[in-house]
């Protein structure tokens, strides 16, 4: 008799843990939108990303990681994030020599210049998820919204192609992508972050150049980040309250 | 990369707007200026330019039916343009063409030239038949009270809607020089100028078009040409233009002088890849020499012909001259980089949905439609457009 309620009581152990994880599962399964998933909360968070230009390579880990991660066309000028290679001659800061081949996909050969009078950095590039983004305030229909995270996100179930936005981003982060006749931009890899992981261009930089930041979270080494350096955003006179934060930006960079 | 010069952020290759987005200002300014010549003899009783009243009402009306097409042809997803009406974003300036456009499509445009046509359809309801009578009766809403009184009533109510009109076509148009001003990533549409410059655009090209087209029909006619209104218009023509012409060079000597940090980017534009579309066409042919020969007219007494000659030149010319200004505005914001590092290049296809096919059949579509217009609701005959005989007077 003791056997059997053993046994009953275990297998009813097992029914309930089973059922218990299957639910669980399946609530994950249901989940759409991140606030559905049960460990995500989206007012919780805050996303932006700090960029240490000292340490970035021109590897171009980051574009390809980026181009495989979120099916980005193989395009040479279709680019969620990009890496641009700045030559500068100290004396003559408004004509820098710059250039971004492929984005900078397969990675700058060239990563010293020979002349000692020049200096060589490279920028990477990314939607700057705006607080006041200028491509969301023109979009016609709400295609382009700010999540409650702060993540610059598009619907492109509603997008019409009519392409203001892409007018309207002063940094060229945006483009049409031509299988689905809608625009394209960074996402900050929102799939991922809603997770609890990194973007894919901050997990596969070798060098921690790039780093996920969440403003809201009091432990993210954003906040050391942002008061232990000079930190500047690109054009600041646009005004767009940019949440991708440089240490080390050159005055040259556009 | 092939027609890149210097540096652009990678997904600035691809130009954004094409040859069709510059035909939507192109084409709105035309309704917009025809329909404010076509006020002038309404609201401001100028008796001279009546013989193009219902000209310039009838043109304004074929025009703005085209005017949303160049659009929806561009969009990626034209099916999905309705959402524009359902769900619009209020804080976009796109989203309040489809309300701007149909406030002066239909409230405006359609029911001021129903009221001033709406006896001349009843008569042709009572005369015609088959077919046409029915077309005529739907067209009068089947309603054949042409009394002394109701006419009376059209008429004001019919003024009342010009006096409206007025800042209506005023709003339809400095709202598109809205959309491209208000960019201000894109320094050279960002000016509060910009709507005013294409308010004074849209009114020249507006009288010019009008002036071209009553030669034209007085031509296919076979009708002298009414010479006291055709150099009224060349005088608002003149005046305007001056006007336009002065706002233009406000905001060249305004950039010239700032010398911003654009500056440079858009001034070694202007002097390469612009230089014959916006020095040669736009300022020297499309605006200097007709303001020139506008001016021969204004202060030289010439005989009556070469007067029409130096009109349909000047008339043609400007029209020219405008269109160079739209595509200077709509392409030439998007051949520098917003790096203001390099440039690149307009490549203009062909047979291809935003090619120059369509550009050209859009841009004939209008008088197709106005030609329907016409043989409906002929614009000239007796009276050409006397109000006085019209209220019953």
């Amino acid at each position: 008799m003791d056997q059997d309620r053993r046994t009953f009581l275990g297998q009813t152990g097992k029914l309930l843990v089973l059922t218990a994880s299957a639910a669980i599962a399946w609530e994950h399964v249901l989940a759409g939108r991140p606030e559905d998933a049960p460990n995500y909360r989206s007012t919780d968070h805050w996303w932006g990303m700090s960029i240490d230009i000292e340490k970035c390579i021109g590897c171009g880990t980051c574009v390809r990681a980026c181009k495989t991660e979120n099916d980005v066309p193989r395009e040479e000028f279709m680019f969620r994030t990009w890496v641009e290679r700045y030559v500068v001659d100290p004396a003559d800061r408004d004509h820098p020599q710059v250039d971004s081949r492929n984005g900078g996909y397969d990675g700058f050969h060239e990563r010293e210049v020979l002349d000692p009078n020049l200096k060589m950095f490279f920028v990477p590039k990314l939607c700057n998820h705006c607080t006041h983004s200028p491509c969301v305030q023109v979009c016609p229909v709400g295609a382009t919204f700010e999540s409650p995270d702060g993540v610059v996100l598009v619907d492109t179930a509603y997008c019409l192609g009519c392409r203001y936005c892409v007018q309207a981003c002063p940094y060229g982060c945006r483009f049409i992508d031509p299988r689905t006749e809608t625009v394209d931009k960074c996402t900050l890899c929102y799939h991922r972050i809603t997770r609890g992981l990194t973007t894919a261009c901050s997990e596969t930089c070798p060098t921690g150049t790039r780093v996920l930041a969440d403003l809201k979270d009091p432990k993210d080494p954003i906040h050391a980040f942002l008061r232990e350096h000079m930190v500047q955003v690109l054009k600041p006179q646009m005004a767009t309250g940019s949440r991708v934060f440089y240490n080390g930006l050159d005055g040259s960079v556009r | 990369m092939p027609g890149v010069e210097g540096f652009i952020y990678p997904n600035e290759l691809e130009l954004q707007w094409s040859v069709l987005i510059v035909l939507y200002p192109f084409i709105t300014g035309l309704v917009a200026g025809a329909f404010i010549l076509a006020s002038l003899e309404r609201v401001f009783n100028v008796e001279a330019v009546k013989p193009t009243y219902r000209l310039a009402l009838l043109t304004a009306l074929a025009f703005l039916l085209v005017a949303p097409l160049p659009l929806q042809l561009h969009l990626g997803h034209p099916e999905r343009s309705l959402e524009m009406y359902l769900t619009p974003h209020t804080q976009s300036a796109m989203a309040m063409f489809g309300f701007v456009y149909l406030w002066y499509l239909m409230v405006v445009l359609v029911l001021e030239i129903w009221l001033d046509y709406r006896r001349d359809i009843v008569l042709k309801w009572r005369a015609s038949t088959g077919l046409s009578k029915h077309l005529y009766g739907a067209m009068a809403l089947w309603s054949d009270n042409i009394s002394e009184s109701a006419l009376k009533l059209d008429d004001r109510i019919g003024r009342a809607l010009t006096v409206i009109g007025i800042p209506s076509a005023f709003l339809l148009h400095g709202y598109v020089g809205f959309i491209f001003g208000s960019i201000k990533a894109n320094p050279w549409w960002s000016t509060p100028l910009m709507p005013i410059v294409f308010l004074f655009s849209a009114i020249v090209s507006g009288i010019a078009c009008i002036l071209l087209l009553y030669f034209v029909t007085c031509w296919l006619r076979r009708v002298p040409v009414d010479m006291a209104c055709v150099d009224t218009i060349a005088t608002y023509l003149f005046y305007a233009f001056l006007v336009d012409f002065a706002l233009e060079m406000l905001d060249l000597i305004h950039r010239l002088y700032e010398a911003d940090e654009s500056f440079r980017a858009l001034d070694f534009m202007v002097k390469t890849r612009l230089f014959t579309s916006q020095i040669v066409v736009q300022i020297l042919l499309g605006t200097l020499v007709p303001l020139v020969m506008l001016a021969v007219t204004q202060l030289v007494s010439l005989r009556e012909r070469t007067r029409r000659v130096l009109y349909v030149l000047a008339g043609s010319l400007t029209m020219i001259g405008i269109f160079a200004m739209r595509w200077n505005v709509v392409i030439g914001g998007q051949l520098f980089s917003k790096s203001f590092l390099g440039y690149t290049t307009f490549k203009m296809e062909f047979a291809t949905r935003e090619g120059l096919l369509p550009a050209i059949v859009l841009m004939i579509l209008p008088f197709v439609i106005l030609w329907v217009l016409i043989r409906l609701l002929p614009p000239w005959g007796h009276g050409e457009g006397d109000r006085g005989r019209r209220a019953g007077v």
